[in-house]
């Protein structure tokens, strides 16, 4: 059987790596010291992190009154902060389980730096809920467990119930998944390592994994299997967190449009921010040859269509409300765009709407820092679209005697940054103790594009299973 | 070359290595053509097509995964079902005690756990893989850039010497017979 590739197949990897280069320039990132470059983010992200947390512990020790919340305007800068964390949780399981099912090879540069993005987020959403509870020690009511109080049972028909199921299965899988992932890699660098405690941990931590094929077999099942069931699952995260608002009577949040709206709308923030860090992994790093513009083009690609849909979707919204007839939903939408928050909701705009659309000019999704800037805008938006959402909605509600207007205090905005603190530390953590890249997935589309697998010294055609193996045998004493 | 002697509790190996996904491919075809036995094959990525090479047999984990889903999301039913309008029913909004559209959502999650983590502990049993695992490789670099034949020595008709031609002619770097204890 003659090799037979498609002009169409370019190699995902570039700079003609054998196995052994790609296990060397993953794992060597991990075994020189961390440059000063890398400590300085990570004090700066360690800095975030601790103003975050005493901004956090003033507020859980003196109330949630430490916040602008008031009446009117109940969720504010805590959920936003909780929706935007989900949503960029939702790239992760993206790249590694529907990107999977789709067969996309690219996806294996990215898969494992965005499943880690994935759980960092997930811990940064949970943790708004939390301290959003004003006694958060008591957060373990929402398990239905056997109680002291009647049994008193959690109510199974409150979207905040079905929120708090979907977060922890969503943070489980995506963990599962990940490590599962990442066995075989931890096998290669304790292999790698002669001696010390990179070779006792990850001994520990590899579970013996010696790249048996029967287990390579059952591994990919399971790895098919988990990508099946993640698929869903990160659609019913976000369509469930959509559902938080969607279920209440509240004039621009009371929408069927807003599950389709709300996933659209993560996975576009999700990659943002996977461009974000990994645009700035492959310069510092390197992995300039992983991690190539072919991967930024195909990324920018979905930010195109993802933006596109949230685009539509603002402006289904805008119809619905003009064609309902329904004088609340015009109104909250006529403030939307002219009220006090017009500026936020006019910055959403922008950045989400306009700036995506730049994506369509090659020139521009070839251009690596008008990439990296227009992803960080996005994010931006995408954070003022939940604080729209969110803010606007309330701040002006049925009772005009009740209408309120709402400013971040300086906690809530120090525990906004504590959050990308937090999230940073645990990023720049993750780079330094564990391959970045998927080294056994990329190991496997090496050869991808190329005409031949680039691993061996000679070039030798793939044998079909012998007719008659004496001959074969013959032929080969000679 | 000696040939083992089957009553004894060790047996004989057969050691192939190779460079290449092509090679080692090409070599299972041949071996398995042959009948001959293979014990398992270790490589650093997973080569597409070498489990059918080797005839290994497909995994079952597709089935523990089903009926565990199936299993979580009918116990959640149940379990949402005698909450809600059985141990102690609470008035919601005027909602049906066995509002059922609601307890969708939460039946989903549950099923996914279920099947989720029950399929990753079947894997670690399947698989007998647990933390602190002592690794056994098969030779080294097959987490690397190695992949590794292993070949029982079963009976009399295994010709060590034809099969280390026939693995050299598949382009094998490297060749060794071992004797192994068997447990």
């Amino acid at each position: 059987m003659a090799d037979v590739q498609s002009s169409m197949r370019q190699p995902w990897i570039l700079g003609d790596k054998k196995l052994i280069d790609v296990s060397n320039d993953i794992c060597e990132i991990l075994e020189r010291k961390p440059t000063r470059l890398w400590w300085a983010a990570f004090l700066a992200s360690l800095t975030l992190l601790v103003a975050g947390t005493g901004a956090v512990i003033y507020e859980i020790s003196v109330g949630i009154g430490t916040w602008g919340l008031n009446r009117t305007v109940g969720w504010a800068f805590d959920i936003t902060n909780f929706v935007f964390w989900i949503g960029i949780g939702h790239a992760g399981t993206l790249i590694s389980a529907i990107l999977f099912l789709f067969r996309q090879k690219w996806r294996t540069s990215v898969n494992r730096a965005a499943e880690a993005m994935t759980l960092f987020a997930v811990i940064c959403a949970g943790l708004f809920p939390l301290i959003h509870m004003g006694r958060p020690w008591l957060f373990y009511w929402i398990v239905p467990y056997p109680n002291f109080r009647g049994p008193l049972w959690v109510n199974f028909r409150s979207p905040l119930c079905w929120d708090f199921f979907a977060i922890s299965t969503y943070f489980t899988i995506s963990a599962l998944f990940w490590y599962i992932g990442l066995m075989p890699d931890l096998a290669t660098i304790r292999d790698r390592a002669k001696r010390g405690w990179r070779k006792k941990i990850m001994g520990w931590l590899s579970f013996g994994w010696n790249g048996s094929c029967r287990t390579w077999t059952r591994y990919e099942i399971v790895y098919l299997l988990l990508a099946g069931l993640a698929t869903p699952l990160v659609l019913s995260v976000h369509t469930i967190v959509s559902m938080d608002f969607a279920t209440s009577i509240v004039p621009g949040w009371h929408t069927t449009i807003f599950p389709p709206y709300f996933v659209a709308g993560a996975i576009f923030s999700g990659f943002a921010m996977v461009l974000t860090l990994m645009l700035i992994a492959r310069k510092v790093l390197p992995l300039e040859n992983y991690f190539t513009k072919r991967h930024v083009d195909v990324m920018c690609k979905i930010i195109i269509v993802t933006g596109s849909i949230v685009g539509l979707a603002y402006l289904t919204e805008f119809f619905t409300a003009a064609y309902s007839g329904n004088v609340y939903e015009q109104f909250v939408f006529f403030n939307r765009a002219a009220g006090p928050f017009a500026w936020a909701y006019w910055t959403m705009v922008t950045c989400n709407v306009l700036s995506p659309q730049l994506f369509w000019f090659k020139k521009i999704r070839s251009n690596l820092l008008i990439v990296f800037a227009l992803s960080i805008v996005i994010n931006v938006g995408m954070w003022f679209e939940r604080f729209v959402i969110i803010v606007t909605s309330l701040h002006r509600d049925y009772l005009p005697s009740s209408w309120a207007d709402y400013s971040p205090t300086i906690i809530e905005i120090l525990t906004l940054l504590g959050s990308f603190g937090l999230f940073l530390t645990l990023f720049l953590l993750f780079c330094r103790l564990l391959p970045m890249i998927a080294i056994a997935e990329v190991k496997g589309v090496l050869s991808f594009g190329r005409p031949t697998g680039c691993s061996g010294p000679r070039e030798r055609p793939l044998p079909e299973p012998p007719a008659d193996p004496e001959r074969e045998l013959e032929g080969a004493a000679v | 070359m000696s040939i083992s002697n089957t009553s004894s509790p060790s047996r004989r190996i057969f050691v192939g290595v190779f460079e290449n996904e092509k090679d080692i491919l090409g070599f299972t075809r041949e071996v398995t053509a042959r009948g001959l036995k293979i014990i398992d094959i270790y490589s650093p990525y997973p080569v597409h097509g070498l489990e059918q090479a080797a005839r290994f047999r497909p995994s079952r984990l597709p089935i523990i995964c089903f009926v565990l889903g199936l299993l979580g999301a009918g116990l959640k039913v149940w379990f949402e079902f005698w909450t809600t309008a059985i141990n102690w029913p609470i008035d919601v909004g005027g909602k049906p005690w066995n509002s059922w559209p609601a307890f969708i959502p939460i039946t989903f999650e549950v099923m996914v756990l279920i099947a989720g983590i029950g399929t990753v502990i079947a894997l670690l049993i399947a698989a007998r893989l647990y933390p602190g695992k002592p690794a056994k490789l098969a030779f080294p670099g097959t987490t690397d850039d190695r992949f590794a034949i292993l070949l029982e020595e079963h009976d009399a008709t295994f010709d060590a010497d034809e099969i280390t031609r026939l693995c050299r002619d598949y382009g094998a770097t490297h060749v060794e017979e071992r004797t192994e204890e068997v447990n």
